[in-house]
C-alpha cells in the first residue's frame, strides 16, 4: 500500500510540473473539441453566412 | 521510437534542434509571404475573380439573356440577323453587359467582343451546375443555377475561343460548348 | 452480460485475450487483432474494385482507345471515386486507428461489439453504394452536386457508411480512454498514436459535415424536401469531401513515422515539434475544403483567403515540418545504425529491398513534390482560376491520395500482414518490385493529368475531341499526348496494384506461418543490436546534412513552381 501511495505522490509531483502545452496535447478530447469548433466556425458557419447573404437580383 | 511513448515524460521541455528551428522559421515566413501575396494581388494584379453575385430565378435569368441577345444581335450586310447553326451571334456594346446562359448542353448565345474593351459578364445556369472553361486562354469558373455571377473581363488577344463545360452535367456533358470571338 | 471479472472479460462481454508479438514485443489483444484484419481485408477488396474502375477510366480517356461508351464511362467514374476515395481509404484508416490505439498502447479494444456493428454498417453502406451506381441511375459523380439527382439508394448508402465510420472512430476514442484508465502505457501516447488521434479528430468533423448535408439531400431524393441550394450544398459537402482526404494526410504521416520506427529504429527528432505540427493539422487542415469554392459565385475574398490558406498556411507549415522530421529521423537512425559516411550513405544504403521502407519513402517524396506543391498552387485564391475543374485537379489529388496515401498504406500492409495476420510475405522478389511499379505509375498519372489540365483539358469528360459538340473546339496536340501518357502510366500503376493485391491475398491465405518459435521475417524489422555504439544522436550533436539537401531542393522547387504559375496567371485576360 505504501508503495502505491508513494507512486501516486511521484505521479502527482510530475503532473504538476507538466507544461501547459504538453497537457493540451495529451488531452485528445480537448483537441477533438478544438478540431471541430475551429473549422466549424471559420469554414462552415462563416461559409454558410456568405451564401445566405447573397442579395436578390432586381 | 515513434511507436513507443516518449522516453522523456516531460518531452515539451526537450530542446529543439537548430535544423528544425531553422526550417520552421523558413516554412512560417514562406507561408506568411504566400498569404500576403494573395491579398497583395488584389491591389497589384489584374486577375482577381469577382464575387459579385445575385440570387435569381432561372426563368427570370433566361428572359434577361434572351432580351440581351435580341437587342444586340449582329446583322449581316443585308440587315438580316446573324446566326451560326441556329445560334444568334451577339455584339454587345464595348463596356456593356454580356449575358451568357448555360444549359443542357450549350452555352448560349455566341458572343463577339472587341479586344481591349471591358465587359460585364453575367453567367448563370437554368438547369444543372456547369463549368465555364474559356479555352485556350484557360479561365475556369463554376456556374450555378439560381445564382447570377457578374465578372468584369477585358480580352487581351483576338481569335475564336471555345467555352467548354468542365462541370459534369449528365450524359451530354462532353457535347456542351459555346463560342466567344474577339476582334480588333 | 457476464459476471466475470472485468480484467478477464471486456465490458461488452467478449473475452479479452492478449498475445505478445515475437518481433516487436507489442501486446496484441485478440478483438483488436480480428477487427484490424477484417477492416484491412475489406479495404483491399474495395481497392481492387475501385482500382479496376480507375484503369477503365484511364483507358477511356486515352484518346486512341476510348474504351468505354459515354454512359459507362460516367458510371464507372462515379464508382471509382466512391470505392477508392471513400471505401478503400476509410476501411484502411479504421484498421490504422485500431492499430494505433489498441496495439501500440497494449490495450484491449473498447466495445468490440460496437466495432463489429460499425464494420457491418460500413460494409452495408459500401455494397449499397455500389449497387446504386451499377443500377445506372446514380452516375452523378462522387460529388453528386444537386440539382442533378441520384437514386435515393446512393445517398442512403453514403449516410449508412458514414454512421458506421463515425462509430468506429468513437471506438478508437473509447480505446484511448480504456488504455489510460487501465494504465497500459506510461506518460504520453506514442507519436504515431498522436498522428492517429489527429486523423480521428478530422474524421469526426468530416463525417459530421457529411451527415449534415447528405441527410437533407437524401430527403430531397425521396421527395420530402423540394430543393437543395446548390451553393450551400457545395460548402457543406466539401467539409466532408476535402476533409476526408485530410484524414488520409494525417494517417499516412503517422504511418511514415511508424514505418521509420519499425524498420529503421527511427526516433522523432523532437516530440514537441512533430506533435505541434500535428496540432496545426487539427486546427486548420480542414479549412482547405475552401479549395473547391474559389471559382464559385458568392463567396467573398476574405472567406476565400482565410480558409484556402489554412489560416495563413499554418497547416502547410505543419506538412513542411513533417517533410523535414520524417526523413530527418530516418537519417539520424541510419547514421546511428552505422551508415554515417558522406551526405547520402544513410539513404543509398537504406533497405530499398524492403517494400515497407521503399513504399514509405517514395510516398513521402511524391506526396511532397507532386501532391503537396500542386495543392498549394491550386489552392491559391487567384491561381485557382487557371485550373479549376480541369484535369489538373485529379492530377493533384492522385499525387496526394494515390502516390501519397495509397502507397503509404500499401507499405504499411507489408508490416500488417506478418505482424497481425502472422503470415510471411510470399513472392519476395515481386514484393520488392511492387512499390516501385506503383510509385512510377502513380507519379506519372499525377504529372500527366496536371500537364493536360495546364493545357485546359476538362476533368470528368468523355470526349477530348468534342466530336458531337455544337461548336467545335480543338485542344492542342500536346493535350492528346498527355492523355496517352496518362493511360500508359495508369496501366503501370494497375500492374503495381494487381501485384499488391495478389501478394497480400496470397500471403494471408498461403504465406508461411509466423506463429512458430523459429519463424523469421522475409523483410526484417529494425534490429537494435546493429546500432553502433553511438557517437551519434545526442541532442547537441544532431547533424542531418542529407535531409537539409533534400528539403532545400524541395523548397527551391516549391518557390519556382509557385511563381511560374503567377506568371501564367498574369498572361490571362484582365478581370476588370
Amino acid at each position: 500500500m505504501t508503495d502505491t501511495k508513494q507512486g501516486k505522490d511521484v505521479q502527482a509531483a510530475i503532473s504538476e510540473r507538466v507544461p501547459i502545452m504538453q497537457r493540451v496535447l495529451d488531452n485528445p478530447f480537448l483537441l477533438l473539441f478544438l478540431g471541430i469548433t475551429v473549422p466549424a466556425a471559420l469554414y462552415l458557419i462563416w461559409g454558410i453566412m456568405e451564401v445566405a447573404s447573397v442579395p436578390i437580383a432586381e | 521510437m515513434a511507436i513507443k511513448p516518449p522516453a522523456n515524460r516531460l518531452w515539451w521541455n526537450d530542446p529543439i534542434h537548430g535544423v528544425e528551428l531553422g526550417w520552421i522559421i523558413i516554412a512560417f515566413l514562406w507561408g506568411l509571404f504566400m498569404f500576403f501575396f494573395m491579398i497583395a494581388w488584389h491591389f497589384i494584379g489584374e486577375q482577381n475573380l469577382s464575387s459579385e453575385t445575385y440570387r435569381i430565378r432561372p426563368e427570370k435569368y433566361q428572359e434577361k439573356v434572351e432580351a440581351f441577345a435580341q437587342q444586340h444581335q449582329a446583322k449581316d450586310q443585308n440587315g438580316a440577323p446573324l446566326e451560326e447553326k441556329g445560334v444568334p451571334v451577339v455584339r454587345p456594346p464595348a463596356g456593356g453587359d454580356v449575358y451568357i446562359l448555360a444549359r443542357l448542353w450549350e452555352f448560349w448565345p455566341i458572343i463577339e467582343l472587341k479586344k481591349g474593351q471591358s465587359y460585364r459578364f453575367h453567367i448563370s445556369s437554368v438547369d444543372w451546375q456547369h463549368g465555364f472553361s474559356l479555352q485556350p486562354t484557360n479561365i475556369n469558373i463554376s456556374v450555378h443555377p439560381g445564382y447570377e455571377h457578374v465578372i468584369n473581363l477585358t480580352p487581351t488577344d483576338t481569335g475564336t475561343f471555345g467555352v467548354i463545360c468542365n462541370e459534369y452535367c449528365g450524359i451530354g456533358h462532353h457535347t456542351m460548348t459555346g463560342r466567344i470571338r474577339v476582334v480588333e | 452480460m457476464t459476471t466475470v471479472d472485468v480484467g478477464a472479460v471486456g465490458k461488452a462481454g467478449i473475452a479479452v485475450n492478449y498475445r505478445t508479438c515475437r518481433f516487436t514485443g507489442l501486446r496484441i489483444e485478440a478483438n483488436a487483432e480480428t477487427l484490424i484484419k477484417v477492416n484491412a481485408v475489406a479495404a483491399v477488396v474495395f481497392l481492387a474494385l475501385g482500382g479496376l474502375m480507375g484503369l477503365l477510366v484511364a483507358l477511356t480517356r486515352w484518346p486512341a482507345i476510348q474504351l468505354l461508351p459515354a454512359e459507362w464511362f460516367y458510371l464507372v467514374l462515379t464508382g471509382h471515386g466512391a470505392n477508392v476515395l471513400l471505401f478503400w481509404i476509410i476501411f484502411f484508416e479504421i484498421a490504422v486507428l485500431y492499430f494505433a490505439s489498441a496495439v501500440l498502447l497494449g490495450a484491449r479494444l473498447a466495445t468490440p461489439r460496437i466495432a463489429w456493428l460499425a464494420f457491418g454498417l460500413m460494409i452495408a453502406g459500401a455494397l449499397m453504394a455500389n449497387y446504386a451506381v451499377l443500377r445506372g441511375d446514380s452516375s452523378v459523380m462522387f460529388t453528386s452536386y444537386p440539382p442533378m439527382m441520384a437514386s435515393h439508394w446512393f445517398y442512403l448508402a453514403l449516410i449508412i457508411f458514414a454512421v458506421g465510420a463515425l462509430l468506429a472512430v468513437m471506438v478508437f476514442f473509447g480505446t484511448l480512454v480504456v488504455a489510460k484508465e487501465e494504465k497500459t502505457y506510461d506518460g504520453s501516447v506514442p507519436l504515431v498514436t498522436f498522428g492517429a488521434i489527429t486523423a480521428g479528430i478530422i474524421a469526426v468533423f468530416t463525417l459530421a459535415s457529411g451527415a449534415i448535408i447528405l441527410i437533407p439531400t437524401w430527403l430531397w431524393s425521396i421527395g420530402v424536401i423540394s430543393q437543395i441550394d446548390t451553393l450551400m450544398y457545395k460548402v457543406v459537402w466539401w467539409g466532408m469531401g476535402h476533409s476526408s482526404q485530410q484524414i488520409n494526410v494525417s494517417a499516412h504521416v503517422a504511418i511514415w513515422y511508424a514505418i521509420g520506427a519499425m524498420v529503421l529504429g527511427a526516433k522523432p527528432l523532437s516530440e514537441k515539434v512533430s506533435r505541434t505540427a500535428f496540432l496545426t493539422y487539427i486546427l486548420f487542415l480542414q479549412l482547405a475544403s475552401a479549395h473547391h469554392l474559389l471559382a464559385e459565385p458568392g463567396m467573398s475574398s476574405s472567406w476565400r483567403i482565410v480558409n484556402t490558406s489554412y489560416m495563413m498556411y499554418l497547416a502547410v507549415m505543419g506538412s513542411m515540418i513533417h517533410g523535414l522530421t520524417v526523413p530527418g529521423a530516418i537519417e539520424a537512425a541510419q547514421r546511428r545504425n552505422g551508415f554515417d559516411r558522406g551526405i547520402f550513405e544513410w539513404l543509398t544504403k537504406a533497405p530499398w529491398g524492403n517494400p515497407a521502407f521503399s513504399g514509405m519513402f517514395m510516398s513521402l517524396v511524391l506526396f511532397g513534390f507532386v501532391g503537396g506543391i500542386s495543392g498549394v498552387v491550386l489552392g491559391t485564391e487567384q491561381l485557382n482560376v487557371l485550373m479549376h475543374n480541369t484535369l489538373y485537379v485529379p492530377g493533384h489529388f492522385h499525387g496526394t491520395v494515390v502516390a501519397g496515401t495509397t502507397l503509404a498504406f500499401m507499405a504499411m500492409t507489408y508490416l500488417v500482414v506478418p505482424l497481425i495476420f502472422q503470415r510471411d510475405i510470399i513472392w519476395p522478389g515481386l514484393a520488392r518490385l511492387q512499390p516501385f511499379l506503383f510509385a512510377i505509375g502513380a507519379g506519372g498519372i499525377s504529372l500527366f493529368m496536371m500537364g493536360a489540365g495546364t493545357l485546359g483539358v476538362a476533368r470528368r469528360h468523355w470526349d477530348i475531341s468534342l466530336t458531337d459538340a455544337v461548336h467545335a473546339f480543338e485542344y492542342p496536340p500536346g493535350a492528346y499526348m498527355m492523355m496517352a501518357l496518362n493511360g500508359i502510366f495508369a496501366v503501370l500503376a494497375s500492374i503495381g496494384g494487381i501485384l499488391f493485391i495478389l501478394i497480400v491475398v496470397g500471403s494471408i491465405l498461403r504465406g508461411p506461418r509466423l506463429d512458430g518459435t523459429n519463424a523469421k521475417l522475409t523483410f526484417p524489422l529494425h534490429d537494435a543490436s546493429r546500432e553502433a555504439v553511438s557517437k551519434y544522436g545526442s541532442h547537441a550533436t544532431v547533424k542531418l546534412p542529407g535531409t537539409i539537401v533534400l528539403v532545400g531542393i524541395f523548397f527551391a522547387a516549391f518557390v519556382l513552381y509557385y511563381f511560374v504559375n503567377w506568371k501564367y496567371l498574369s498572361d490571362l485576360w484582365l478581370f476588370r
